[in-house]
C-alpha cells in the first residue's frame, strides 16, 4: 500500500492541475484591450489643440534589420527622428507592429526621447518576434498628453533569422579549445604513466583525518553540499568530493548526514553516496535516510541544519559547495557544537567567514582540485596539470601586458590596446 | 486585529530563532520545524502555480503552438519519480545525467567569458598614463602584480619553493587575505543593517518603544 502512495499523489497532483488549467478563463479585462492600440485609435488620440504644433515632423525612414547572433527572436528598428523643436511636451516614440496582411497594429515598445532613435523588438517577452514572419512597423512621435503623430506603415526590410554560430564569441570558442586541449593533453600524458607532482594542501589532507576523528568518537559526519543548483561548478565539485567521503565513511562504518536544499542536488547526492557505499563493498550499510531534502528556503534550511548540529552533535562538519549569507551562521553554530570543520567554496564574499570560523578552508580552485587529490587517479591528476598550464597562459598574457604597458610609457606607442583587442574586445555579451 | 496577530506571531518566532544564541531549546525547535515545513509547502505551491501550471500544463492543455516540445522536459521530470519504484529506479539517472551534462556544457563557455576573458581584460591596464592620479597608478600596479602573485598561489603541480613559486605564492596568499579582510568588513556592515531591521521591528512594530 505504501508503495502506491507516491503514484496516488502524482495522479492527484496531475488531476488537480488539469482541472485547474481547464477551468474557464476570466473575461479579458479592460487593461488588456488598452494595450493593443489600432491605427485608428492612435489617430483618435491626436489632440492637435493640446500638443503638436505647426512645426511637428512625423518619424520617417524606418529601417528594420535582423538582430545578429541570436535565435531569430529579435529585430532592430531604426528611424529618423520626428519632433517639434522646443516643444517640452514631446516625450518620445511609440513603436507599433503588425504581421503583414493583418489589420491591427500592436504597441510593442516605447523609446524615450533621450534613448535615441532605435528599438530592439523581441526583448519584451509579452511581444515576442517569431522567426521568419514578415512584420510591418509604424513609429509615432508621442506627446505628454498622449497625442501621437504617426509615421507611414513600413514593411520590415528583413525578417528575424536565427544564427547557429555567434560570431561575437569566437574568442570564447578559441579559449575553450585551447584550455580543453591542454587539459586533454595532460590527461592522456597521465594515462601514459607520466609522473605528476601535486603540492600538499592542508585542507584536503585534513579530510581523512576528520573522518577518522568522527569514527573514533562514534559520532556522525555532517556534509552540506552547498545551497546552489547542480549547474554550479562548486556544487559539481562538492558532489565529487562527497563520493570520496562516502566511500571512506562506508569503509569506517561512520554515520553520514547530508541535508540538501536543492531537490535535484538531493537526488544526485543520494546516488553519489549510494555509489560510494557500493565501491567500498558495503551497499547494505547505506542508509537512505542519511541523505535528505530539507527545504528550498535559504534561511529555513540554515535553521534546520543548525538544529541538526545541536541535536546530533556531529564530530565533523563539511561545508563544500556554493554558499551565500548563511555561511557564517552555519560555520559559527558548527564551531559552537565543537565539531572539526572543513569548508570550501568559490564564493569570494563567503570565504572570509569560513576562514575565520572553520579549521580548514579550501579557497576557490582548491575546492575543484580536491577531488583529484583525494582520488589520486592519473586522469584527474592530469586535469590538474592541464589547469595549471592554462593558468600559465593567463599569467604570460598579463606579464606581456605589463611589459607592453612599460613600452607604451617609454616609447609612446599603443601596444597594450592592441593586445587587449586581440584577447578580449570582440567578445559580445 | 489580523495585523496585530501577525506582528505577535512574527515577534515570537523572531525571538524563538534568536533564542538559539543562548542554546538549542524547545521554542527554537518549534520555530525551526515550522519555518522548514511552511517554506517547503510554500515552495511546492509556488512551483505549481508559477512553473508547472503556466509553463507546462496550460500550454499543453490549450494546445499552444509547439507545446508538444514541452513533453520532453515533462517526461524527463517524471522520470525522477521512478526513484520510488526500485525496479525502474535506474531511469531517474537519465534526467540527472542530462542536467549534469547541460550544466557543465552551459557553464563552461560562460565561465570562459566571465571568469577568464573578462578578468584578463580587466588586468590589462596601463600602469601609468599622462594625467593619471597617483592613487590610480599605485592601484593598477598592485592589481597587476597582486593578480600574478595570487595565480602563482593556485599552482598545484609545482612545489611552493624557490624565488618564483615560493616567494610568489607567499605574496599571493597575503594579497588574497587582504582582499578577504576587506570583503569581511564590507559584508559585516550589510549584516549589521539586517540585525538593525529586526531590532527595529521588535522595538518599534511590536513593543512600540521606538517611534
Amino acid at each position: 500500500m505504501l508503495k502506491r502512495v507516491p503514484a496516488m499523489l502524482l495522479a492527484l497532483l496531475l488531476a488537480t492541475g488539469l482541472a485547474w488549467a481547464q477551468a474557464e478563463d476570466p473575461p479579458p479585462v479592460a487593461a488588456d484591450s488598452e494595450e493593443t492600440l489600432s491605427v485608428e485609435e492612435s489617430e483618435i488620440a491626436i489632440d492637435t489643440a493640446v500638443s503638436p504644433g505647426d512645426g511637428m515632423i512625423a518619424p520617417s525612414n524606418i529601417v528594420v534589420s535582423d538582430w545578429p547572433n541570436d535565435a531569430g527572436d529579435a529585430l532592430l528598428v531604426t528611424f529618423d527622428p520626428g519632433s517639434e523643436t522646443g516643444n517640452d511636451n514631446f516625450i518620445g516614440y511609440t513603436i507599433y507592429r503588425r504581421v503583414q496582411g493583418t489589420e491591427e497594429f500592436e504597441m510593442v515598445g516605447f523609446v524615450e526621447l533621450d534613448e535615441g532613435t532605435s528599438f530592439t523588438d523581441g526583448y519584451d517577452p509579452d511581444f515576442i518576434v517569431e522567426p521568419g514572419v514578415q512584420y510591418e512597423y509604424m513609429v509615432a512621435a508621442t506627446y505628454f498628453s498622449g497625442a501621437e503623430v504617426s509615421s507611414e506603415a513600413t514593411a520590415a526590410q528583413e525578417v528575424a533569422i536565427g544564427q547557429l554560430y555567434h560570431s561575437g564569441k569566437t574568442r570564447v570558442l578559441l579559449g575553450c579549445v585551447v584550455f580543453l586541449g591542454l587539459i586533454l593533453f595532460y590527461f592522456y600524458a597521465a594515462q601514459r604513466g607520466v609522473e605528476m607532482y601535486l603540492r600538499p594542501i592542508a585542507g584536503i589532507e585534513a579530510i581523512d583525518e576528520a573522518i577518522g576523528r568522527a569514527t573514533e568518537m562514534g559520532k556522525p559526519i555532517l556534509y552540506v553540499p552547498g545551497l546552489s543548483t547542480i549547474s554550479d561548478v562548486a556544487t559539481i565539485a562538492s558532489i565529487t568530493i562527497l563520493g570520496r567521503v562516502a566511500k571512506k565513511v562506508a569503509e569506517y562504518g561512520t554515520p553520514l548526514l547530508v541535508p540538501n536544499r536543492d531537490p535535484i542536488v538531493y537526488t544526485i547526492a543520494e546516488e553519489t553516496v549510494k555509489q560510494g557505499y557500493m565501491e567500498a563493498g558495503r551497499p547494505d550499510a547505506f542508509d537512505k535516510d542519511s541523505v535528505f531534502f530539507l527545504t528550498q528556503s535559504q534561511f529555513a534550511f540554515v535553521a534546520g541544519v543548525n538544529g541538526i548540529m545541536m541535536r546530533e552533535k556531529p564530530a565533523t562538519n563539511f561545508y563544500l559547495g556554493m554558499f551565500w549569507a548563511e555561511s557564517l551562521i552555519l560555520a559559527e553554530t558548527g564551531s559552537l557544537s565543537g565539531a572539526i570543520q572543513i569548508a570550501g567554496t568559490d564564493a569570494v564574499t563567503q570565504l572570509p567567514f569560513f576562514i575565520t570560523t572553520c579549521d580548514y578552508t579550501l579557497i576557490g580552485e582548491e575546492l575543484y582540485a580536491a577531488s583529484a587529490y583525494l582520488g589520486r587517479e592519473p586522469k584527474q591528476l592530469g586535469s590538474i596539470k592541464g589547469q595549471d598550464a592554462c593558468k600559465g597562459i593567463i599569467m604570460a598574457i598579463i606579464t606581456l601586458g605589463l611589459l607592453l604597458s612599460l613600452t607604451d610609457l617609454i616609447a609612446g606607442t599603443e601596444t597594450l590596446v592592441w593586445l587587449k583587442n586581440i584577447i578580449t574586445m570582440p567578445v559580445v555579451d | 486585529m489580523s495585523e496585530t496577530i501577525g506582528i505577535w506571531v512574527a515577534a515570537i518566532f523572531t525571538i524563538g530563532i534568536y533564542s538559539f544564541l543562548y542554546k538549542e531549546n524547545p521554542l527554537y525547535r518549534l520555530s525551526e520545524h515550522l519555518v522548514v515545513g511552511i517554506s517547503t509547502g510554500f515552495g511546492i505551491a509556488v512551483t505549481f502555480t508559477q512553473v508547472l501550471k503556466p509553463k507546462l500544463i496550460e500550454p499543453i492543455v490549450t494546445g499552444e503552438h509547439g507545446a508538444w516540445l514541452l513533453l520532453i522536459p515533462a517526461i524527463l521530470g517524471l522520470l525522477y519519480i521512478t526513484r520510488f519504484f526500485s525496479g525502474v529506479a535506474w531511469l531517474s539517472r537519465y534526467p540527472m545525467a542530462f542536467l549534469m551534462g547541460a550544466g557543465m556544457g552551459i557553464g563552461f563557455p560562460l565561465s570562459m567569458k566571465a571568469s577568464v576573458l573578462r578578468q584578463l581584460e580587466a588586468s590589462l591596464v596601463p600602469l601609468y598614463e599622462a594625467g593619471m592620479p597617483w592613487d590610480v597608478v599605485v592601484g593598477n600596479i598592485v592589481m597587476v602584480l597582486g593578480t600574478l602573485a595570487a595565480l602563482i598561489y593556485f599552482f598545484f603541480s609545482k612545489p611552493h619553493k624557490g624565488p618564483f613559486f615560493g616567494t610568489g605564492s607567499k605574496i599571493g596568499i597575503w594579497v588574497i587575505m587582504v582582499g578577504f579582510g576587506a570583503t569581511f568588513g564590507f559584508t559585516v556592515m550589510g549584516r549589521i543593517s539586517l540585525l538593525i531591521g529586526r531590532i527595529q521591528f521588535l522595538l518599534g512594530d511590536w513593543l512600540h518603544i521606538l517611534k
